[in-house]
């Protein structure tokens, strides 16, 4: 059988500045997805450029590339991926690991205080099977911003949260983007997209 | 990312399916404690064994007097009474690689001291036997070449003699009677220890070899029972069988077509034949112990494909948050060698109690080398590197957005 490329993404070109809070809107299979996982440095385009923050990031190799994700990138996504069986706080060191090396107590004190930020103060040892689905959530973004990156992904990340949740969870992401942390957001709600200030409907691969 | 959190990492991952862990580290502990138990257990056998055969004496010979044939029937060895004490001496002196001879007459015996009575073997013997078997005297002396002239009844007694009928008190000095006749005992054997054959050497007592003819057995013969030589060194064995074969022979008058009267022995083949059987059990058993480590590391390799696809979101979002590829191929192949090498502690700890009770339930001593240890440890660290390596490339090469996807 003949193999057929099919480009999930056509001629999309796309700036966001810093300090701005984005909603990419479409349906499935309309592309934004691979948009978020480019922006994100999981996937390299097979043609195209993307600058992340000043640096051309595709042709970086794999090593690179982790440490692009480790540093300048957060990430939020829809079923949280917190490790099972691991405390909030472990969940919440889990980026520091991978980056320079930091001492066992200040890596912690790091995740607490987020934590605490975060309301979750008293919820430091607790597992992901313990919390909420909005303290996963928060324990999750959390996670994100223990490295201070200058940008947040999130793919849907309301989508499994009931609306009294989602709506705690976009007033800290609004909080977080008046700090001036660059957001970029994927949704299909509507509802979710309006707590952004810029909103991308994509369809087919490409920008409507 | 460094060792330390790594291991922490793996140990926690492994504490984490506590079970599955240790049924899976289970091939590699029995095949641990099982080499462990084995080298030991056998290189306590061959210390045994060489202790056995070193003390039976120094380069030892032994002459048996041959077999008689008359009328048809053949007796079997040491029927003919053709062998002497003079055949001994006359070896010492004309056969320079023959360092002392002893002639050795058997006599068995009821022997009692005040109500204690034992029964046990009489070796008459002469002065050089001492020399000849490498037997220290514990406390008093050994007889002397006056006693062996003048047949005088004095005796040396092993130690397991002297135990039974003293008890505890001192016997030299004391006269204890040897089928009713009287011996007064001068000295006490150190301990010699069971031969190879599992005999207890300190059961017996030592005499003059005259005495034990002449008194014991009553006979004016001075043909003996054996002849136990030393020599020089083992290099001259067969140099050695040959002159005293000359000697005998000449001393015996045999025509040169006839059998000789005697058989020449020594301990080499017995020797041999020990190593090879010991030699044999350990290489078996390492093979059978090799297997069971093969199926213990193919048993973590197993389990350690299933953790990566068990875990293949959570090496997803490791990815996701700036884990490089090496960083997921440290942290699995870690995992598997850590599993593998606490089985391989666990299996050390185990092999090591084996060994001691097994040397305890029959009295074998055991041998534990360092090096067997160490070796046992890298070993199965070895094994989980080699095992757990191909899990944790397939962990390392999965791609991040699909794992993270992985439901």
């Amino acid at each position: 059988m003949e193999e057929v490329d099919v480009p999930a993404l056509n001629g999309v070109s796309l700036d966001i500045a810093a300090g701005e809070f984005v909603a990419i809107m479409g349906h499935s299979g309309s592309g934004k997805s691979t948009l978020l996982n480019l922006l994100g440095c999981l996937d390299q385009p097979d043609s195209g450029r993307y600058v992340l923050g000043g640096q051309e990031v595709a042709g970086l190799g794999p090593d690179d590339l982790a440490g692009i994700r480790n540093r300048k990138i957060g990430f939020v996504f829809q079923n949280f991926n917190l490790l099972p069986r691991t405390t909030a706080l472990e969940n919440v060191e889990l980026p520091l690991y991978y980056g320079p090396p930091i001492r066992g107590a200040a890596r912690r004190e790091r995740a607490r205080s987020l934590l605490v930020r975060l309301g979750l103060g008293d919820r430091l040892m607790h597992h992901p099977g313990q919390l909420s689905g909005g303290q996963q959530q928060r324990v999750a973004i959390a996670r994100a911003l223990v490295n201070h990156p200058p940008l947040i992904l999130a793919d849907e990340p309301t989508g499994n949260l009931d609306s009294k949740s989602a709506d705690d969870i976009m007033a800290l992401f609004q909080e977080l983007n008046r700090e001036g942390i660059t957001l970029v957001m994927v949704t299909h709600e509507p509802d979710i997209a309006r707590y952004a200030k810029r909103t991308i409907t994509m369809k087919d691969g490409m920008i409507v | 990312m460094n060792t330390v959190i790594t291991m922490r990492i793996a140990m926690r991952a492994l504490i984490r399916n506590k079970t599955r862990s240790l049924l899976t580290a289970l091939g590699i502990i029995i095949g641990i404690a099982a080499v462990i138990a084995v080298v030991a257990v056998g290189q306590g056998a061959s210390v045994t064994m060489q202790k056995q055969i070193s003390s039976m004496g120094n380069n030892l010979v032994m002459i048996f007097p041959g077999s008689s044939r008359s009328g048809g029937f053949h007796g079997g060895m040491g029927t003919t009474q053709t062998l002497t004490a003079d055949d001994g001496d006359a070896i010492l002196r004309e056969c320079p690689l023959v360092r002392a001879v002893s002639p050795l007459v058997r006599a068995g015996a009821q022997c009692i001291f005040r109500e204690n009575n034992w029964a046990t073997s009489i070796l008459g013997v002469n002065v050089q036997y001492q020399d000849v078997r490498s037997w220290d005297i514990a406390s008093g002396s050994f007889f002397t070449e006056a006693d062996l002239r003048s047949a005088s009844r004095v005796c040396v007694l092993g130690k397991t003699v002297a135990t039974q009928l003293f008890q505890g008190d001192e016997p030299i000095g004391q006269t204890i009677r040897i089928k009713n006749m009287p011996f007064r005992v001068i000295g006490v054997m150190a301990v010699k220890g069971s031969a190879a054959w599992g005999q207890d050497q300190d059961d017996t007592i030592i005499a003059p070899w005259t005495t034990v003819r002449r008194v014991l057995q009553n006979s004016a013969f001075d043909n003996v029972n054996q002849l136990i030589l030393s020599l020089a060194s083992m290099e001259v064995l067969p140099q050695a069988k040959q002159e005293i074969t000359g000697i005998l022979r000449q001393r015996h008058r045999l025509s040169s077509g006839a059998d000789d009267d005697f058989t020449i022995t020594d301990m080499t083949e017995v020797t041999q034949m020990m190593t090879q059987v010991s030699r044999l059990m350990t290489l078996l058993l390492t093979v059978i112990a090799s297997i069971s480590l093969m199926v213990g590391g193919i048993g973590i390799m197993n389990i350690m494909l299933v953790a990566v696809s068990e875990r293949t979101r959570e090496i997803g979002l490791r990815l996701a948050v700036g884990a490089r590829r090496r960083d997921i191929l440290m942290q699995f192949l870690v995992e598997a060698v850590v599993l593998s090498g606490a089985g391989g502690l666990i299996g050390i700890a185990v092999g090591v109690s084996a060994a001691n009770i097994l040397a305890k339930i029959n009295n074998w001593p055991v041998v534990i080398s360092p090096g067997a240890v160490l070796l046992a440890l890298g070993f199965s660290a070895g094994i989980g590197i080699f095992f757990g390596f191909y899990p944790a490339v397939r962990a390392a090469r999965l791609n991040p957005i699909e794992s993270l996807r992985r439901e």
